[in-house]
């Protein structure tokens, strides 16, 4: 971009500013107001937060609600930007890869609430008596929740490149750098912006979560909607948990409309097809920043950095090219890198044997397990109900077009609610009757991510073939050959997509539910969530590593042996279209 | 006087082999000893079968590939990675759907580092050459499949390559669309108006290379192999009607079929023999459907291949695919560029649904040799039932995976047709268990 091409751009688009740059103006500088004033409280020391405690009037929520999010933007930047890195080195080269793959696999099954207690210790003493030191632990957390499914995500995109697009760049001379700017980054857009959405989700969970919490003698209370609710329990206020649960709404629609909605509407030229199909996702947002004169003009020059440093001469390393054409790998160079990865295997092995085996016996293993099994138990039966209850409901709405168009919107707004807001009003319940804990704590495990299996449903349902239905309805089929025999394989591959979704976001969620607490009345639900949840609040490392790797496999075997298998049995036998 | 000779000659190929990783151990050789040179201010065509290398040797010349064997030099150096002055188009067009149609057409120039102006400059030429003018800021997904393909040709002049590879450009559009840009681009190339200084394309279409080319070279199959060279000199623009067109149509279609029965002679069988035999899946409707349009008026049970491949609105490769697959199960006899029905074929072409699977079944097993095989093995067996990885394994000797997959899947379809087994794609397995 040079300064002629400028200032063309300039004179042919004529900024003479409109109606548009002036509520663009003020969104944008609102947005740049906000964003410095959340920043300079975390540089404050964290003295005061003893000083300005969290505080239950309603008038303080804004902000708290402003802090929230921002931890939240913050991690999703990160997220964004592990993603980049690590998934184009796990994807460029072959030896990484061999690590790098199934590392990530192991880390999306470790639940993240776990990651919380060795974060929350290490980020504190990284920066010493200052909020940031748990702001980042509470970042971490949400990072955990949203940077393994988009980095695999990218990942598979980058394998994926479709080989005339790779030719056509390579034929063009484009350097390593430019073909990762302009082939691999546009193509695995549209994967990674619905993985980010679906992470975000999850995010509010565990953000609320991780406001407020106890490692051992280390306790955090950040302002932020979470300690809002944290407090509010406490002192049994329900009214103020009713506040909370209208504040994260309306930041939901906010950050749903305000970020993601231009982001889908402006990626959809990124979606690979080469006929356009449907209608395209629109954003008011988009379309109010794309009708603005002199805000356009002003961002030409940003368009040129872009331009610019997608366009930067630098190469690969050469030990991470591609492998192809120019003969085989080296088998020496395999061997060290086998014998170095066996070797740090091998070390961690050990280290980790040792620091467990002082404090561990083989009867607190059983015992984890035992409590994993039960936990296992929970999730299946809770998978089982919730099935029984969202599949007829799913595919009523789904078949009936105008009805789903409303109701698919409002089940993915209540996927991507953070549950734990509403624990608390279940809880007081609770107690009140004086129910059995081990029993009623459970539904809130699903309380979450049942909407996934509801929306997953209600989208199969509306995709299910007009003509199909009608063949059915014109043989007769009625009753339970036509949901064993049409709809319910018609969906079945929706359903697995919503239920793997649904199962993994229980598992997360024992942490939080299996125990809980009203006032000064705690309720306990035997599990290895609750397992987790105490050792961590007694600052008990070796059973909080025991129980996260416990958790950990069960969640690894549940996925290899149930979830995998049926969703290739889905995408192979029943996959319509 | 030799460095004279050495400028013109552009790229220099000699005896270039190269070989792709088979399913078991050994390698599967794809191009064998292929010499090919490219001069200054000729079209070259590369006319061949699926699966006759040619695409290969194009990758080769592109620097996408490299050759197992052989020296190939572009412009006197040996070619290692994508040489300069080498531009592509691509079947598929290969656009980026996210970028515009001026944003694509400056992506090779960007590569080169041309700055800014220039390259605004030197695309808008490209584009309004090619015809584009008013689509610059069009997305690809906006555009029919012609116009994206002009795009592609944009994209590759506009780096004003001294030689433009195609890879057969025209065969993903319609038969009219096709025509247009092949007429255009010629037009282009007899006026000196496009900026390179020679072509090389690739095609399965006998009446496009002799529409376009000044120098034809036929490739033979399994390995890949030069098997002959044709120079063209009619005069621009050529005319299909014209005798000398349609006796050089004639003539390659002769040319191509001929490969196929002298291979026949020279190895007691028809196109690779025995169980190593690469089945290309053709379904059984469309070979019934073949032979009844042969066995009826006006073929008779004889038809020249280009006026069958006409009516029929299929390609040569096509064409000369069932053909092939016809003269394998023996209903027809392909040679000289005709296609003749055998005794059996007029006999098939007469007879009802159950009578025409029989008769479709016995000659799978008796000219089919890996049918014969999965029929003795399933007879033999106690159960009657053998798992499809057996002859995976066994066809995996003798080919790629992806042919044996291929070959398996001619083998489940053709089978089930003539109810000699039943397959469960399930588990995998062939039986002789039919559903009562």
């Amino acid at each position: 971009m040079t300064l002629q091409d400028l200032r063309i751009a300039v004179l042919t688009q004529a900024p003479r500013p409109n109606i548009w740059d002036l509520v663009a103006l003020i969104l944008v500088v609102g947005a740049m107001v906000l964003l410095v004033y959340g920043g300079e409280q975390t540089t404050l020391p964290l003295s005061a937060l003893d000083v300005a405690p969290v505080s239950l009037d309603p008038v303080n929520l804004p902000l708290y609600a402003l802090r929230t999010t921002m931890r939240m933007l913050l991690a999703i930047i990160c997220s964004t930007i592990f993603t980049f890195v690590y998934a184009a080195i796990a994807a460029k080269s072959r030896r990484a890869e061999m690590v790098l793959i199934p590392l990530l696999d192991i880390l999306q099954s470790v639940p993240i609430l776990g990651f919380l207690t060795f974060t929350v210790v290490f980020f504190m003493n990284l920066f010493p008596g200052k909020v940031m030191g748990a702001e980042l632990a509470c970042v971490f957390a949400i990072f955990t929740s949203q940077a393994w499914n988009m980095t695999f995500s990218m990942y598979q995109s980058i394998r994926n490149v479709p080989k005339d697009l790779e030719e056509a760049t390579q034929s063009f001379h484009l350097s390593g750098w430019q073909r990762f700017w302009r082939l691999d980054v546009p193509f695995a857009m549209p994967g990674l912006i619905w993985n980010a959405m679906m992470s975000m989700s999850g995010g509010w969970f565990f953000v609320v979560a991780s406001e407020a919490i106890t490692v051992g003698n280390t306790t955090v209370t950040l302002p932020g909607i979470g300690s809002y609710v944290a407090l509010a329990i406490e002192q049994q206020n329900l009214v103020a948990i009713g506040y909370a649960i209208l504040t994260m709404l309306l930041v939901i629609i906010a950050y749903d409309q305000l970020l993601f909605r231009p982001i889908v509407a402006w990626a959809d030229k990124f979606r690979f097809e080469q006929t356009a199909s449907g209608s395209p996702p629109t954003s008011w947002i988009l379309d109010l920043f794309r009708r603005t004169r002199a805000l356009r003009a002003l961002t030409l020059p940003f368009a040129a950095l872009n331009r610019t440093f997608s366009n930067l001469y630098i190469v690969w390393p050469e030990a991470l090219r591609v492998k192809g054409k120019a003969g085989a790998p080296s088998r020496v160079v395999d061997v060290l890198w086998f014998i170095l990865i066996g070797a740090s295997t091998a070390y961690a092995a050990w280290r980790a044997y040792r620091y467990l085996s002082v404090n561990l016996g083989p009867s607190d293993i059983l015992l984890a397990i035992g409590y994993g099994l039960i936990t296992l138990l929970r999730v299946v039966v809770l998978i089982a109900l919730a099935t029984l209850i969202w599949v007829p409901v799913g595919v009523w709405i789904g078949l009936r077009p105008k009805l789903a168009e409303r109701v698919q919107p409002l089940a993915q707004f209540l996927a991507a609610f953070p549950a734990n807001l509403a624990f608390p009003v279940f809880v007081s319940l609770i107690v009140y009757y004086r129910l059995n804990p081990n029993v009623w704590l459970s539904p809130l495990m699903i309380l979450g991510t049942q909407w996934y299996i509801l929306f997953n449903v209600i989208a199969g349902a509306s995709a299910f073939p007009t003509d199909l239905r009608e063949a059915a309805s014109s043989f007769h089929l009625g009753g339970w050959r036509w949901w064993a025999k049409v709809v319910l394989p018609g969906i079945f591959p929706y359903y697995i997509t919503g239920a793997i979704t649904a199962s993994g976001g229980s598992w997360n969620a024992s942490i939080v539910a299996e125990v809980a607490s009203w006032g000064d009345r705690h309720l306990t639900a035997v599990g290895l969530g609750s397992y987790i949840a105490k050792a961590t609040e007694a600052g008990d490392f070796p059973r909080v590593v025991l129980g996260i790797a416990v958790m950990c496999i069960l969640v690894t075997l549940f996925n290899r042996l149930l979830w995998r298998p049926l969703y290739a049995f889905g995408e192979r036998r029943l996959r319509l279209g | 006087m030799l460095e004279q000779v050495n400028q013109t000659k552009l790229i220099d190929i000699r005896s270039v082999c190269r070989s792709f990783p088979k399913g078991s151990g050994e390698d599967l050789l794809v191009l064998e000893k292929v010499d090919l040179t490219i001069h200054s201010g000729e079209i070259v065509g590369l006319l061949g079968r699926s699966g006759s290398g040619k695409s290969t040797l194009l990758r080769i010349i592109a620097g996408l590939i490299a050759p197992s064997s052989g020296n190939a030099e572009c412009r006197g150096e040996a070619i290692e990675g994508p040489p300069n002055g080498v531009a592509m188009v691509f079947q598929s067009f290969a656009l980026f759907p996210w970028l515009t149609v001026l944003q694509n057409v400056e992506l090779g120039l960007e590569a080169l580092g041309i700055d800014a102006a220039e390259r605004r400059q030197r695309a808008l030429a490209a584009i309004d050459l090619i015809g584009l003018d008013g689509f610059e800021s069009a997305y690809p997904k906006e555009l029919s499949g012609g116009m994206r393909q002009r795009v592609g040709f944009a994209r590759a002049l506009v780096v004003h390559p001294d030689l433009l590879l195609m890879d057969e450009p025209f065969s993903a559009l319609d038969v009219l669309t096709a025509e247009t840009l092949r007429t255009d681009l010629v037009d282009l190339w007899i006026e000196g108006r496009l900026p390179i200084k020679s072509i090389l394309m690739v095609t399965h279409n006998i009446e496009e290379a002799v529409l376009m080319c000044d120098r034809v070279l036929v490739f033979s199959s399994n390995p890949g192999r030069v098997a002959a060279e044709y120079k063209i000199d009619l005069p621009h623009p050529r005319n299909r009607l014209d005798p000398a067109f349609r006796q050089l149509v004639e003539t390659l279609y002769a040319r191509m079929t001929q490969r196929t029965t002298t291979k026949t002679t020279a190895q007691e069988g028809i196109h690779g023999t025995g169980i190593g035999m690469v089945l290309n899946h053709v379904s059984s409707n469309v070979l019934s459907g073949l032979i009844e349009t042969l066995a009826g008026p006006p073929y008779n049970g004889h038809a020249d291949l280009p006026v069958l491949a006409g009516q029929l609105q299929l390609e040569a490769d096509e064409i000369l695919h069932l053909g092939e697959s016809l003269q394998l199960l023996r209903f027809a006899q392909l040679s000289e560029g005709d296609l003749v029905l055998t005794e059996a074929g007029k006999r098939f072409a007469h007879l009802e649904t159950d009578a025409r699977k029989k008769l479709f079944a016995e000659h799978l097993v008796n000219h089919v040799p890996v049918m014969g095989l999965i029929k003795r093995v399933l007879d033999e067996r106690p159960t009657h039932a053998a798992p499809a990885a057996r002859f995976r394994n066994e066809l995996e000797d003798y080919m790629s995976e992806d042919y044996a997959d291929e070959t398996l899947k001619t083998i489940v379809s053709w089978g089930r047709y003539a109810e000699l087994f039943a397959y469960d794609e399930q588990s995998e397995t062939f039986s002789l268990e039919n559903p009562h």
